[in-house]
């Protein structure tokens, strides 16, 4: 209650503070936009359908290139902790690659998949992926080995082995990895769509410049932030929840 | 109390040869009338130690257990007696030696043998019944008979009405009993314990003596139970395995001849632990001196 009453506070000096700098006209609404004008885009974008297609274009995207790069992490990580050989090299690798901003992708993408959707997925998978394998390789590593052996005595095998046990049990470790790639999917995705007529969120950001429409440039910054707070919110923070109730207050340290 | 006991020795420093004839004689009349459950001959160990030698962990192991025979292993810490679980259960191979279990070789893990872990290993992202259920929807039990599996056994040990519970909400009593309730549920021919109730408290752990004595009673289970509290042993087996400190060899073994069900306080038990530890105190000092003066 005292949280939600500082956050209202919070965010109405800073409306309050916004409109008073608007309103003085220090500077061009082209450059800093009032809130009525940036509230009248956000709806006009609503009315006319064009947001709602942007977020869909951008969500199934998302969804796609997420999904592929949880998939690909996950088989990946577990690859790498399980060979010294490869956790050395190719480990060594993927490490010193996650300093390289995702962006860095793009010239490689359009190259190789010219200016398409499949440049944008992956741009997506590469900045998310990273994220992914790492912590499902240290995840297999710190998971207690006794829940393998378990597994095992109780008739698991192969794939049973690890979708019923190493899966589960590497889940709590390998959450913030999962979080983590997916803010960086987020990312990814909306850096990816600017570059060309991509439909997406990102294309409608880069429209706002060309029409030098300041309001609606800032309708759609607000737009990705709400949309990534809410999925962090609704499949993330849901997970963690679920994760803490069945394994108690520290998961990570059972 | 001594007189009620029958002890046998197998004497130190033997030839290995010797030492396996010997302990081929210890075979009880009965143990050999009927083939033997499980059957452990000559099983050693060795690895490679920090220095580049092979350490011996175990040597020449020689072991029967009768069908529905409660056996009980004591040794100090370092004798490899949580090893041979292992290796009886399948989930590590012995350097040199067999295990049999029903005149058939083990190979390797398998639902039919089935070991409750020092740490239990339960599954924290299941429920209670959820756990108790794994073994058999690997074993692709129906729902109906995983269920009422689950049941029974939970019934079994007083946990029915924590069913729906995570692990974590449980203390380490319960913890021990969905454990035991994990296993039965296999309907295992041999049901193996490492040290399942040294982390508990006195009082928790004389319930559970009293439970898994009952279940034991009532199933009929083959139970193999590694331990080093001698009063355990005493309590709890058929008959009384000490093994020596590294390389864990078979020192004696006491035969337990006391009525059921037994309680820890009763002085019978009391006496037989005592003649058990007087066996298992030099073994004790060896791992003490080991742990003080590691390079001597």
């Amino acid at each position: 209650m005292k949280l939600a009453f500082r956050q209202l506070i919070f965010y109405a000096l800073l409306l309050a503070v916004w409109i008073v700098v608007a309103r003085l006209r220090i500077w061009p609404p082209y450059m800093v936009p009032s809130p009525q004008g940036v509230f009248e885009s956000l709806r006009t974008g609503f009315v006319d359908h064009s947001f709602w297609i942007a977020i869909g274009v951008s969500l199934k995207r998302i969804a796609i290139g997420y999904s592929l790069s949880v998939a690909i992490g996950v088989a990946l990580g577990l690859l790498l902790a399980s060979s010294e050989f490869l956790e050395q090299t190719l480990g060594g690798l993927m490490v010193s690659l996650q300093s390289l901003p995702s962006i860095c992708w793009l010239p490689m993408a359009v190259l190789w998949f010219g200016l398409s959707d499949k440049a944008i997925l992956f741009v997506v998978v590469l900045g998310s992926v990273l994220s992914v394998t790492i912590s499902m390789e240290a995840g297999r590593k710190q998971m207690p080995k006794i829940y393998a052996l378990a597994g095992r005595n109780l008739g698991a095998n192969g794939l049973k082995l690890f979708f019923y046990v190493l899966f589960p049990a590497s889940l709590p470790y390998l959450v913030s990895g999962l979080k983590q790639g997916w803010a960086f999917a987020w990312r990814s995705l909306i850096a990816g769509e600017m570059i060309f007529v991509s439909l997406g969120l990102g294309q409608l950001l880069m429209m706002g410049r060309d029409l030098n429409d300041m309001s609606q440039v800032v309708a759609v910054m607000i737009l990705i932030v709400a949309i990534g707070y809410i999925v962090d919110g609704l499949i993330f923070k849901t997970m963690e929840r679920r994760l803490q109730d069945k394994w108690g207050l520290s998961p990570a340290t059972q | 109390m001594i007189s009620s006991s029958k002890s046998l020795t197998a004497n130190e420093g033997q030839s290995r040869g010797d030492r396996l004839k010997s302990n081929l004689a210890l075979v009880r009349p009965e143990a050999t009338a009927a083939e033997p459950k499980v059957w452990v001959r000559d099983v050693s160990l060795s690895y490679p130690s920090s220095n580049g030698d092979r350490l011996l962990a175990l040597d020449g192991i020689e072991l029967n257990v009768r069908a529905g025979e409660f056996l009980c292993i004591v040794g100090p810490s370092g004798c490899g007696k949580s090893t041979l679980l292992h290796i009886i259960t399948g989930l590590h191979r012995p350097t040199s030696g067999s295990v049999r279990v029903d005149d058939k070789i083990v190979d390797g893990p398998s639902p039919s043998r089935i070991l409750i872990f020092q740490e239990l290993g339960l599954f924290p992202w299941l429920t209670v019944t959820e756990n108790v259920e794994f073994g058999l929807k690997m074993a692709s039990l129906s729902h109906k008979e995983r269920e009422e599996r689950a049941a029974h056994y939970l019934r079994m040990v007083h946990l029915l009405q924590f069913r729906d519970s995570y692990i974590h909400q449980l203390s380490g009593g319960m913890r021990q009993r969905v454990a035991l309730a994990r296993a039965l549920a296999m309907e295992p021919d041999v049901l193996l314990m490492d040290e399942p109730f040294a982390a508990l408290d006195a009082q928790t752990r004389d319930l559970l003596h009293d439970e898994l004595e009952r279940i034991w009673a009532e199933t009929g289970r083959t139970v193999v139970f590694v331990t080093h509290n001698v009063r355990e042993a005493a309590r709890l087996g058929d008959r009384v395995i000490v093994m020596t400190f590294r390389p864990g060899r078979i020192k004696r073994e006491f035969l337990v001849d006391l009525p059921r069900p037994r309680q820890i306080e009763d002085s019978s038990v009391a006496g037989m632990a005592r003649d058990i530890l007087e066996e298992l105190r030099t073994e004790i000092n060896k791992s003490l001196e080991q742990e003080y003066h590691p390079h001597s």
